[in-house]
């Protein structure tokens, strides 16, 4: 019941804790009220759960496990 | 989709499954708290992936399955009233409470909704200002921020005719519970990587030091799922009790600010009933007094505690990750989703949805 969705943010419109936006996930576009990611805009990803997003996902972050997925490769001396 | 293919690489799989059996030495009975992650487990198979010495156990991380009956039944009253509008998520519809499910009151005529969001209830009571419109507002802290922010947007618009259920828990004070009970032999968790995108980490480090154990912080996809359990391995293996944070990429220390400081305006933590736990203090929220006219206890009546049914279900030790679905002489014969006998098969994150609807086909390892 936890479940969140990652989405792109097209587009926003309103302010503080009615600020909306319209956000694609994966083509179905649903509008998700962005309020409690106020540092997130336009093309960035946020996490949404039943309508809100509660996130915004960074994307260094993100990269992280697959950088460490290398490192096993090199110990293990696998070639990806 | 970004964020989700990635992480369902096979490459990346096979090459956390070998790092997790070369980490390996002894074995370790780990749980995963979260539902939506047993339900991942199942579905991707990633069980059959760990070496043998490796038990994962589920945990009570679904809140359709820990609601208990005297809120089930306060619902099932309520949708029975003439005038109202029940809203729920569509996984309670089908929970049984002492007498039948919402679907049951629908089937009678009653006006039971499902809702996407808490937000959708709030405009159905815009659109019915004639009607009492009440919201079932049951979840765990991954839900409070649009819970709060369904009861603030109602007080502020004084849309008076919409009112919450609220059956909010909180994950941490089970986790606790679980951990001082001498029959649980858990060395590991994996921790709902959703709850702490909204509360944070800071709650889970004073546990681990207490009680001994890693604890992991993780997300939903395979990737996600095997690095946490490569992380609490490693950490078991090192003799390491700490939090680690697997799931960066939306968890950060202390969560999310403004989800926490409108959930924290609108609610307080109460005692709360867990199915399978029993009431546990301080373990859920309930609306602060300045919400009581949107408190749907206030308006309809307290829940009242339900007399407990004879029944062959064993989910309350399931949920306690004391058996495994397949140990229950009911599952997959007196006990399926279509006739289900307890919550851990109705709901489709319970542990014994899961193992049923993936892995009825296969006769399984060591039981």
């Amino acid at each position: 019941m936890c479940l969140a969705v990652p989405g792109c943010i097209m587009s926003t419109r309103g302010a503080d804790l009615s600020r909306m936006a319209r956000v694609d996930f994966g083509g179905v576009v649903r509008d998700v009220n962005i309020a409690f990611t106020p540092e997130a805009s336009e093309g960035d990803y946020v996490l949404v759960h039943v309508g809100v997003a509660i996130a915004t996902i960074d994307e260094t972050a993100a990269a992280r496990i697959f950088q460490t997925l290398e490192t096993l490769d090199a110990a293990s001396g696998r070639s990806a | 989709m970004k964020y989700v293919d990635e992480y369902r690489d096979a490459g990346a799989v096979s090459r956390l499954a070998d790092a997790i059996a070369a980490a390996t030495t002894r074995p370790w009975k780990i749980m995963e708290i979260c539902g939506g992650q047993t339900h991942a487990i199942m579905r991707f198979g990633l069980d059959q992936l760990l070496p043998d010495s490796i038990t994962l156990a589920h945990g009570p991380g679904c809140p359709v399955c820990v609601t208990p009956d005297s809120y089930i039944d306060k619902a099932l009253e309520i949708a029975a009233t003439a005038g109202v509008i029940f809203c729920s998520f569509g996984d309670m519809l089908r929970v049984p409470g002492t007498q039948g499910t919402l679907l049951d009151v629908k089937a009678r005529g009653g006006d039971v909704r499902i809702v996407y969001s808490p937000l959708d209830a709030v405009e159905v009571a815009r659109s019915n200002p004639e009607r009492e419109v009440v919201f079932f507002a049951v979840g765990f802290e991954t839900t409070v921020p649009a819970n709060a922010m369904a009861a603030y947007t109602a007080k502020q618009e004084g849309v008076e005719n919409f009112s919450l259920l609220v059956s909010q828990v909180l994950v941490p004070p089970a986790m606790d519970a679980l951990l001082s009970n001498p029959d649980t032999c858990v060395q590991g968790f994996l921790a709902a990587g959703h709850v702490c995108t909204v509360m944070g980490t800071q709650a889970y480090t004073p546990m681990a030091r207490r009680h001994g154990v890693p604890i992991v912080i993780t997300g939903f996809e395979p990737v996600d799922i095997l690095s946490g359990i490569l992380a609490c391995v490693q950490a078991l293996e090192h003799n390491r009790p700490e939090v680690i944070n697997m799931y960066a990429r939306t968890v950060k220390p202390d969560g999310n600010r403004a989800a926490r400081a409108l959930a924290d305006a609108v609610f307080e933590t109460a005692d709360r009933e867990w199915r399978g736990l029993g009431k546990l203090a301080r373990s859920g929220l309930a609306l602060r007094p300045a919400y009581a006219a949107f408190d749907a206890e206030h308006r309809f009546g307290a829940a009242r505690p339900a007399r407990p049914a004879a029944s062959a279900c064993i989910s309350g030790d399931i949920l306690r990750g004391l058996r495994a679905p397949p140990q229950c002489p009911a599952f997959g014969t007196a006990c399926t989703p279509e006739h289900p006998l307890g919550v851990t098969m109705v709901s489709s994150e319970g542990a014994c949805a899961a193992y049923y609807r993936f892995r009825s086909a296969t006769p399984m390892a060591g039981e």
